[in-house]
């Protein structure tokens, strides 16, 4: 099985390149196993990973023009070549690693934490199972990056526009019960760009592998600005 | 060109459950803190923890932090530190409770309060019937808290390097630990952290042996840097192979699906746990499973192809409660199973999970070694906290939802006591530029060209020589042949070679440093386990089939200079409450 990958050292390289390796296909495995064969024929090769199921949010790349975490995506699913490429649209460290910082810093953007302004009980914040559930399908997000980086209006405007990731953040806070800065949040999103630039290209759900949905999320932040009249 | 160097009060290395609660202590103080850590915080393994965190909240059953304090003395099989269990088991529940505070997603129950499960070794009233003490977010309990912590320290605005990789640790001309030696992991260029105190919270192990749960980053680190600044290991043979990991690639099905219902059946589709358990079955203690499952394959009652795995059945919870409770675990079965719980068994066998030992320390996370006056004298300004540590809580055998719970409980304990040592000790400490030059002789070392075995390789045959030689069960000769080998590695790792020369994010040269940590942490492994002789916990030797408590109801330290042993008393005294004096330990 042939496997082209994204290769550039700053150190060496003058300009990136593509380069192929021959990985023989075992039973089983996925697209992590195989760049580490390719790591095993050339250790010059660099991409980050870790866990190898899914929950660190490493390992995403670009396979065949859609992102992916590669740990978790099993190379029969592939079409050969398959063309292994960074993050589209990020400044390349190295072959397939790739600089997260502003991604993070929209994250950090959205006050991604419980804001209280109730004092504490002394036992647990009792929340009911349904009002919990309000949390499933945004408090798993990995951080991983395959759907802010393959959204248009991130690329487009990425200082302006927070991205579906650290939008879905915004709103597993404000759907969370136990949150009281609604307000605050809702009024920190207003304006043009941080989450009207989102124009429902539905990349981002495409793309997240742990099934998420940004534009839902987006979708319910706008929903709940127009309900509080802002 | 001189080293460029950073000041702060802490520094602290790992931004997993531990490092990241110790960070949130000292960011509330006027305490300047720097996190060190080789991946972005929220890539840390406790990402990777699924069933939950233990605390006797009493949600679901009666429970008290007596019990659990019991259930974790009896786990530990009579290894554990009694002092510091009581106060791990009675921290728990304000630290369940703060944690819920700062925001865990945690599962709930009808009533609104925290969801509890049951897991492996609980009981109610010190021994009776099962108990439920497991604090879950579905089965995604780490990632919760891992985020969570990370985001609190956002608020807190806590002073991050990310990809930042640990060297060693450097001393001031008195011998002082002043700091430690990094390596910017995206420039590849070197950076003197200097700090009045410094906290390891660097995680397990596990990739030690060749099939884990662990992730790539799980290399001991921490632990190697200690050994090599003088300082012993403490109990590092006693691993925990979990019962439960898919077979053949060694990741995780929590012990949540058998304290949901769960249960392992061999080829046969026997229930043989009942077998090994009469009374906990499937919910003994992890060491007891796991052995069992290997008894069941070893004499022939394992079942696919090449009969070399049991199956753990769960499809009759039905997919309501497997979607609700278990969402995770389904995920990862049919992607690398290839099985859907719902309709099939999960096939499994045991993988190398946790290692109980560690860095010895206190009760407040100080790091403690035998010296002039005693078996535990404070080393100044060091301190270790996590899965890294031993403080012991888990003696010779951890039971599920421990480690989350002494990760949450010591890293905070150790960021507390910081605070207050910085406050005693507000003096800056220079380091040693002979200390220095020892640590970057680590990195340098790799700069000698020429031929030498490729690092990866011998990487490869050393993970797999600790899966053969210092597995589940094991033997004098076994164990000593395993030695022999690693012996062998140790000198011929001296010749390894780097064929990658280039600084900017070079993995290659990360792996490199990371295998000679390996290295340093299996020998500890492996020499101390040859060395002690008798069965407990998960130690198990079949030339020694029984716990000897008159010979070796003792920790076990490891000194790495001339693979050096020495052992020191089980702290039995509790703090308050009455020992619990060592029993048969019958599940
Ligand atoms: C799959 C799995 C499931 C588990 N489930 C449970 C469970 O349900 N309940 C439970 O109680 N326990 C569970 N455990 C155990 C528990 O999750 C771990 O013991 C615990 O999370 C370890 O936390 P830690 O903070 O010590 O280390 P980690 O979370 O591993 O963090 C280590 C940190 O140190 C950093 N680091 C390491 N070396 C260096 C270096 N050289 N330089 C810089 N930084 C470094 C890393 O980057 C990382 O930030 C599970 C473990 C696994 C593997
Ligand atoms: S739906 Fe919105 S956030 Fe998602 S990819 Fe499209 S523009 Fe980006
Ligand atoms: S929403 Fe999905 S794709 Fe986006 S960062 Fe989170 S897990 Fe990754
Ligand atoms: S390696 Fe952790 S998500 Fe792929």
């Amino acid at each position: 099985m042939k496997i082209s990958v994204y290769r550039y050292n700053p150190d060496v390289d003058k300009k990136p390149r593509m380069q192929t390796y021959e990985v023989r296909p075992v039973q089983g495995m996925m697209l992590r196993d195989a760049l580490l064969e390719v790591k095993k024929q050339d250790e010059s090769f660099a991409f980050r990973h870790s866990c190898g199921e899914g929950v660190c949010g490493s390992d995403g790349v670009n396979v065949n023009g859609k992102n992916c975490l590669a740990c978790i995506t099993p190379i029969t699913e592939l079409k050969e070549p398959i063309v292994v490429r960074p993050f589209p649209g990020r400044p390349v460290i190295r072959d397939l690693v790739v600089d997260m910082t502003q991604f993070y810093e929209q994250y950090r953007a959205v006050k991604p934490y419980l804001i209280r302004t109730d004092s504490f009980p002394e036992r647990e914040i009792t929340q009911s199972p349904e009002d919990r559930d309000q949390l499933d399908g945004l408090y798993e997000c990995i951080l991983c990056g395959c759907c802010s980086t393959s959204c248009p209006s991130f690329w487009w405007n990425p200082e302006k526009f927070l991205g579906p990731a650290a939008l879905l953040q915004a709103w597993r806070f404000l759907a969370d019960t136990r949150d009281q800065a609604t307000d605050e949040r809702l009024d920190a999103l207003d304006g043009p760009y941080k989450l009207f630039r989102c124009h429902t290209i539905m990349n981002c759900v495409d793309v997240c592998p742990k099934g998420l949905n940004p534009t839902r999320a987006i979708g319910r932040i706008k929903d709940l600005m127009l309900e509080k009249g802002l | 060109m001189p080293i460029p160097t950073r000041h702060f009060d802490a520094l602290i290395i790992g931004a997993g459950g531990a490092g990241l609660n110790a960070a949130l202590q000292l960011a509330g103080a006027e305490t300047s803190v720097a996190v060190v850590s080789k991946v972005f915080p929220t890539r840390s393994h406790t990402v990777a923890a699924q069933g939950g965190v233990n605390a006797a909240l009493a949600n679901v059953l009666p429970d008290n932090w007596h019990w659990h304090m019991f259930d974790t003395v009896k786990g530990s099989d009579y290894l554990g530190d009694q002092d510091a269990i009581e106060f791990m088991c009675r921290e728990a529940i304000p630290t369940v409770y703060e944690l819920e505070h700062a925001g865990v997603p945690f599962s709930r129950l009808d009533n609104g309060k925290i969801y509890q499960r049951a897991f492996g070794g609980q009981s109610q009233d010190f021994g009776g019937d099962q108990a439920a003490r497991t604090c879950a977010a579905a089965d995604r309990t780490g990632h919760a808290i891992l985020h969570t912590l990370y985001q609190q320290n956002i608020r807190a605005k806590t002073h991050f390097f990310d990809e930042y990789f640990a060297l060693d640790l450097v001393r001031d001309k008195e011998g002082v630990i002043s700091g430690a030696l990094v390596l910017e992991i995206e420039t590849g260029e070197p950076l003197l952290i200097e700090a009045k105190a410094t906290l390891l919270a660097t995680g397990g192990c596990g990739q030690v042996f060749r099939t884990t749960s662990n992730a790539h980053i799980n290399t001991g680190d921490g632990c190697a840097m200690t050994l090599r600044a003088g300082i012993p290991l403490m109990d590092m043979e006693f691993y925990q192979f979990h019962p439960t990991g898919i077979a053949g690639k060694g990741l995780l099905i929590t012990e949540g699906v058998r304290g949901e219902g769960g249960f392992l059946v061999n080829k046969d589709g026997e229930r043989f746990m009942e077998r090994y358990a009469p009374r906990a079955k499937d919910l003994a203690s992890r060491d007891v499973v796991a052995r069992s499952i290997v008894t069941e394959v070893k004499e022939g009652r394992g079942a696919g192809e090449n009969a070399d795995y049991v199956l753990l059945k769960l499809d009759h919870l039905g997919a309501d409660v497997i979607d609700k409770r278990l969402p995770g675990i389904r995920e990862s079965s049919r992607i690398f199973a290839g099985a859907d719980p719902i309709r099939e068994p999960i096939p499994v066998f045991p993988t190398a999970h946790y290692q109980m030992g560690g860095i010895p320390t206190d009760r407040f996370g100080r790091v403690v070694i035998p010296a002039r006056y005693g078996s535990e004298e404070i080393i100044s300004g060091l301190y270790a906290a996590g899965e890294c540590a031993c403080a012991s809580v888990h003696g010779a055998n951890r039971l599920g939802g421990n480690s989350l719970l002494d990760i949450l409980v010591f890293g905070r304990l150790a960021g507390k006591d910081i605070i207050e040592y910085v406050r005693a000790n507000p003096h800056r400490r220079e380091t040693d530029p002979a200390s220095l030059e020892q640590a970057m002789a680590r990195l340098t070392r790799w700069e000698r060209t020429g031929d030498g075995v490729p690092a990866h390789q011998l990487k490869a045959e050393f993970r797999k020589c600790m899966e053969d030689h210092a597995g589940v069960f094991r033997t004098e000769e076994v164990m000593a042949e395993g030695y022999g080998k690693l012996c062998e590695l140790r000198e011929r790792f001296k010749d390894a070679r780097l064929a990658d020369q280039s600084k900017v994010f070079n993995t290659a040269r990360i792996e490199a440093l990371e295998l000679e940590n390996l290295i340093d942490v299996g020998l500890a492994i492996a020499v101390s386990a040859l060395n002690r002789k008798e069965s407990r916990g998960a130690h198990s030797r079949p030339d020694y089939p029984s716990r000897d408590d008159i010979n070796w109801m003792k920790h076990s330290l490891y000194y790495r200079d001339g693979d050096r042993l020495d052992y020191k008393p089980v702290r039995t005294k509790p703090l308050t409450v009455e020992s619990f004096p060592p029993k048969e330990r019958v599940y």
